[in-house]
């Protein structure tokens, strides 16, 4: 998806100044810059925020961009900077390091053992389910919740994910496990327990 | 992920996400699919795991920028000529 975007702008266009083309560009990704931003900040205002400021940024920067990276991924990795600032400066308890996204192996265990995977999408989305979803992805902590986002809401590959956060494939790999077995196992909670009401 | 006769269960879940992403080299996804062919609390937590994923993907989940975000994006970029294009 990402790449199929931006092979669609031109990037001589955007550098030379083409309006028009930048306001393709803006248009292309102001949706999932949105919802990253959204995701992470828990505010539609923050997430707007984020959103000016990216794209601001992209303006100002866009003559300097080398291309050592795809389009798409730059623009990701000014978005989820501007995301990761805005939660430093109104969460400075928030600590983004390694440390944070959990190295105990131990939470890593499954102990939900469920299985609801048959059951239909609009039952697993409807009312509850989309909340606790919801709820269990804003609990997230911060430095697994981006990599989430990126590559399993956005669908950038491992090695976008890791261009874009300046990380390495590793750590991202490390942290969508952590964050997948996380999400996996309230989901499970939340699912088995209605199934085994129902039974 | 202890009542049956396998040992390997959380060694293996470290490639689970991987083996998900079709990532993992061919010799690590043998062991694992035939680990899985006999470990029922793998196969749940694998299909579990997959179906969390899907459900990130779904429609539902796929917002778009509110209009007046998008208007007010435009003006701040002076791009105000280019409001009434659709995207």
């Amino acid at each position: 998806m990402n790449k199929t975007m931006s092979l669609e702008i031109s990037l001589e266009a955007l550098i030379a100044g083409d309006r028009a083309e930048f306001a393709r560009l803006v248009d292309a990704y102001s949706s999932p810059i949105y919802r990253l931003g959204l995701r992470m900040l828990g505010t539609p205002q923050d997430a707007e925020d984020v959103l000016q400021n990216t794209f601001i940024n992209v303006l100002t920067h866009l003559s300097t961009f080398e291309g050592r990276s795809s389009l798409s991924t730059w623009l990701y990795r000014i978005a989820a900077n501007e995301a990761l600032m805005l939660i430093r400066k109104k969460k400075p308890e928030v600590n983004m390091d390694e440390a944070q996204a959990g190295e105990n192996d131990e939470d890593l265990l499954p102990t939900q053992f469920m299985d609801w995977s048959a059951l239909p999408e609009d039952e697993l989305l409807s009312g509850e389910g989309k909340k606790t979803l919801d709820s269990a992805i804003e609990t997230l902590p911060e430095s697994m919740r981006i990599v989430f986002l990126l590559r399993d809401v956005e669908g950038l590959s491992i090695k976008e994910t890791a261009d874009a956060l300046g990380l390495t494939e590793t750590n991202i790999k490390t942290r969508l496990l952590r964050a997948r077995m996380f999400l996996r196992e309230q989901l499970s909670a939340y699912y088995g327990e209605r199934i085994t009401r129902e039974e | 992920m202890t009542d049956h006769a396998h040992t390997n269960c959380e060694e293996l879940l470290f490639s689970l996400s991987a083996y998900i992403d079709g990532e993992l080299n061919p010799e690590l996804c043998q062991e694992l699919e035939k680990h899985l062919a006999g470990c029922d609390n793998c196969r749940i937590v694998l299909n579990t795991t997959r179906r969390t994923i899907d459900l990130v993907h779904a429609p539902i989940e796929k917002l778009d920028v509110p209009e007046d975000v998008r208007e007010r994006l435009f003006k701040r970029l002076n791009l105000d000529d280019y409001l009434s294009r659709k995207p």
